[in-house]
């Protein structure tokens, strides 16, 4: 098999707790720690004056959705796209040159970039998703490429130097210039994403997407039109990160080509990678961990490529289920203790009757 | 346009061809039989370059810079595989895509930090720095000298893979991968064997472009995309396809890159022509792989798979 | 009016031709055997009729259709199933997910996206009754990755029923089992036999003499014989291709399992 097959620890951690436990599980309690720490950092920032944690943790967010909208394809497909921020790209660009022309409705941008990152991702995608392992790795990072290239020539709209943002999207009286309101949409956005993906994972297509991850060549011969998922989920995947792209130039006031480079689409791996595969709030972890590590190192030294590389490569070689992986193990200990009790419970019992 | 201009750009094509063939005929051995995605393949490129220069500046010698450079890259190579490879070699394509980024990211800036961001300068060897009269044209003899090493290279391939044994095992390894563990190979040192020699062909390619294209970090990364298309069009895991693909790929970039622009300025008014020109050159070869993939998503030539 | 129709399929790798003007027809409700040696050629067979392979030559027509050139899942939703050699399911899933999806496959919405496929009764429903087919009806929540081979083999005849397919392409379903097991499996088959056609490859020669409406033998690609068990059972060519021209024919081919014959050049 050329395609990668990571388990999904959302099937396993749901057979792995007795639903006869009334205890919320850790990783319930996880992710509603995670969300209502998320939800307070305006607040925080206001108490303690430092407005930049705003604009840090916005960025967290913006890229949380960008790396779940890629843990749809990449998780719950197995579809390797090295290419995934072509969209965050064509999303930013959407807004920029939409400003750069006078509009700045809001609508129109999100409008736009929807229907241009379907079109880019359509079309991508059935080219792409007739070929799978490592050619299709390979095909993602040439579009991606092609993209970039294509933005880095176009000179009226910044080149390789990139484009200011003439104004911000506006949605009547709200604009995402705001910090604030920036980060209330986009956490608002991910956690509808997050609701939504765990409904997904479970729907009929979540579940065929899957089945065709873990045995394609099963799913055909059962009559599944494997390549109408593949690319009905690429499709949405890409207008997903195209809308993180959207709320990406909003926040940064700024467009530019490196936006859709293969350095992006790297760390948009990464992120899903390191937080969990295939979890969906695993990417949100990731993100976190990604962006404040990278925070970190970059205050540290200007070299602090040097030290997160073998970083990755280390975190590569020594974990299999990236962070979530912790959350899933301590459920699947106390499911492990629960179900032991229960079977010394009933042995007693057969031993008194 | 000129015929002159066009043959200089035919020329110039193929030696961009064989360039992109020294990448493509190691990477596609290590795509097509250890099955391993090696996205570091660029940042061997790099260091080739560097190892040539340093050693072709400090002893003014470019034959010695090129000797140099096989050496430094079979080292280089084995230190890879035992620290990080080895470990992948059993993974899935995501964890080897991340690793080799990692490695990517690592690698640019140990040379950032020797060299610092701006291109090492090297010079066209003076021996070389003249030009050749080719049926009346003058073309650059050191990118004369690039096609024919670039050729010689690739028969030296095609006589060690359709001639003798290990080419025989690395062409089985390609199509029944795990026959030939059956049979008693050391699938090992194959391998080994064959990411040492991607390493070193890479690595003179590097050395090689060194003089014409800038010596810098973070100049793998382009070949390696181009490469990657090169090998799609080609066909995974086949060095005829690694052969003829970098040779379609060079030459329609380049002619592409003057005949495209030329062609629109003809057809639409000078504006949009220079700014559709480039633009366009630069995704041609990308629209090619598309149109190769929506045809022949196998590639143009592809390896049959037992 | 016959199911399924091959007219002299050819497939060649190189100088080596694995199937040899290959004709065959199936009517419906029939149970038609292949056997042959190893290395006969029958997965080839088997994938040039499920749409895996593409044949050099000839057509396969099922039910008067031509459909040499469908994609396989094209062919799946004409109703024709497949069961795999080596145990081809799901593996991250339960055995009544596996077999709700293949009954979605076929009968469900395409893409719904908020309602638990668990929860749509028109798909848990059916994906029961096939369970309870089989014999795996109290297995229906355990992972697949818990269950024994001969379960396994058993869900792939589940899945393989779920969308009321016309023809069943069962490659070797009774590989790996136990006497007990193939015993099962055999008096599974007899159940369905009628309902649904049958293309039946085997080398456990108990249930192709038990089951079997008519065999065709595949030796080097080619069918050297086709008739009824009896007459196959009394076939001077398929004697000599299996044993060679032994006295001990007569009891060797009343034995349970036929062996390859010696010599492969």
């Amino acid at each position: 098999m050329l395609t990668p097959s990571p388990s999904s620890p959302i099937v396993h951690a749901a057979a792995v707790v007795p639903a006869a436990s009334r205890r919320p599980t850790f990783y319930t309690l996880f992710v509603m720690l995670l969300l209502a720490g998320l939800a307070l950092v305006p607040t925080y920032a206001a108490l303690s004056g430092q407005a930049f944690y705003v604009t840090l943790f916005a960025r967290i967010v913006v890229f949380a959705i960008a790396a779940v909208s890629l843990d749809l394809i990449l998780g719950i497909g197995g579809l390797v796209s090295f290419g995934h921020a072509l969209y965050l790209g064509l999303g930013a660009y959407a807004a920029g040159v939409l400003a750069q022309h006078g509009i700045d409705n809001g609508w129109v941008h999100l409008g736009v970039a929807i229907v241009l990152c379907g079109a880019v991702g359509f079309v991508t995608g059935f080219v792409s998703l007739r070929t799978t392992g490592i050619a299709f790795i390979m095909i993602t990072l040439a579009f991606a490429q092609m993209v970039y290239f294509l933005a880095v020539s176009l000179k009226q709209y910044g080149g390789d130097d990139g484009l200011p943002l003439a104004a911000s999207s506006r949605f009547g009286n709200m604009s995402l210039g705001d910090p604030a309101t920036l980060y209330y949409v986009a956490f608002g956005f991910l956690c509808l994403l997050l609701l939504s993906g765990s409904r997904f994972v479970k729907a009929r297509f979540g579940m065929t997407l899957a089945g065709i991850r873990m045995n394609e060549r099963r799913m055909k011969a059962l009559g599944v039109p494997t390549l109408q998922y593949k690319l009905g989920a690429y499709v949405i995947a890409a207008i997903l990160c195209g809308i993180a792209g959207v709320l990406y130039a909003n926040l940064t006031q700024f467009v530019s080509p490196s936006y859709m480079s293969w350095t992006t689409s790297g760390e948009l791996i990464m992120m899903v990678v390191i937080g969990g595969i295939g979890t969906f709030v695993g990417p949100v972890v990731g993100a976190l961990a990604m962006v404040l590590v990278e925070e970190g190192l970059k205050s540290a030294t200007e070299h602090w490529m040097f030290i997160m590389g073998p970083l990755i490569v280390l975190i590569v070689l020594l974990t299999r289920r990236g962070l979530m992986g912790v959350v899933h193990s301590a459920d699947a200990r106390r499911a492990a203790k629960i179900a032991a009790k229960i079977a010394a419970r009933s042995k007693r019992t057969e031993s008194l009757s | 346009m000129n015929v002159t201009l066009f043959v200089m750009q035919c020329l110039n094509g193929m030696q961009l061809g064989v360039l992109l063939f020294l990448m493509a005929a190691g990477l596609t051995l290590v795509f097509g039989i250890m099955n391993f995605v090696n996205l570091a393949h660029g940042s061997l490129y790099m260091m080739g370059a560097f190892v040539g220069a340093l050693v072709y500046n400090t002893t003014s010698s470019f034959i010695l810079g090129v000797l140099a450079v096989i050496p430094a890259m079979l080292a280089l190579a084995f230190v890879l595989e035992a620290l990080v490879f080895k470990r992948l070699y059993q993974r899935d394509h995501l964890d080897q895509v991340l690793a080799t980024f990692g490695l990517i990211l690592f690698f640019n800036e140990l040379i950032r930090m020797i060299w610092g961001p701006s291109p090492y300068y090297m010079e066209v060897p003076p021996a070389l720095s003249g030009t050749v009269n080719l049926f009346g044209i003058p073309y650059p003899a050191y990118r004369l000298l690039i096609v024919a090493s670039g050729l010689a290279v690739a028969l030296g391939c095609y006589l060690l893979i359709h001639r003798t044994r290990i080419g025989m095992l690395i062409r089985a390894g390609a199509t029944h991968r795990a026959m030939i563990g059956a049979l008693g190979i050391n699938i090992k040192l194959l391998n080994s064997l064959v990411f040492g020699l991607g390493a070193v062909l890479a690595g003179l390619a590097g050395m090689l472009a060194g003089p014409i294209l800038s010596v810098q970090p973070g100049m793998g990364e382009p070949v390696l995309i181009l490469t990657m298309v090169v090998i799609v069009i080609g066909g995974i895991g086949s060095i005829r396809g690694a052969f003829l693909g970098a040779l379609i790929v060079g030459v329609i970039d380049t002619v592409g890159r003057t005949l495209l622009p030329a062609v629109l300025r003809g057809l639409f008014e000078r504006g949009t022509a220079d700014t559709a020109g480039p633009a366009l050159a630069s995704m041609l070869i990308y629209i090619l792989m598309a149109v190769v993939l929506a045809l022949r998503p196998q590639g143009l030539f592809p390896v049959r798979h037992g | 009016m016959s199911l399924l129709k091959v007219e002299a399929l050819v497939k060649r790798y190189g100088g080596l031709t694995a199937t040899d003007h290959f004709s065959i027809t199936i009517a419906p409700g029939e149970i038609h055997a292949i056997i042959g040696p190893n290395g006969a050629g029958k997965s080839t067979l088997i994938g040039q009729l499920s749409g895996e392979l593409q044949p050099d030559e000839g057509r396969i027509l099922f039910d008067d259709r031509d459909i040499t050139r469908l994609s396989v899942d094209k062919r799946a939703r004409l109703g024709l199933a497949r069961s795999y050699q080596i145990t081809s399911v799901l593996p991250g899933f339960t055995a009544l997910e596996n077999v709700m999806l293949a009954v979605n496959a076929l009968r469900g919405s395409r893409f719904g996206c908020w309602q638990p496929m668990a929860a749509a009764r028109a798909i848990a429903a059916p994906a029961r009754v096939l369970l309870d087919q089989v014999g795996l009806g109290d297995r229906a929540q355990v992972a697949v990755a818990d269950m024994a081979h001969g379960e396994h083999r058993q869900l792939e005849l589940a899945m393989a029923l779920a969308g009321h397919p016309t023809l069943l392409l069962l490659d070797e379903p009774m590989a790996g089992m136990s006497q007990s097991e193939s015993a099962q499996m055999t008096a599974q088959l007899r159940a369905l036999k009628g309902s649904y056609a049958m293309l039946l490859v085997e080398h456990d020669m108990d249930a192709v003499f038990a089951l079997a409406d008519r065999i065709t033998v595949l030796v080097y690609g080619r069918a050297i014989a086709c008739g009824t068990p009896a007459e196959i059972r009394a076939d001077a060519a398929v004697r000599a291709a299996y044993l060679g021209d032994d006295d001990t024919a007569d009891e060797t081919m009343n034995e349970t399992t036929l062996a390859a014959p010696e010599e492969q050049p």
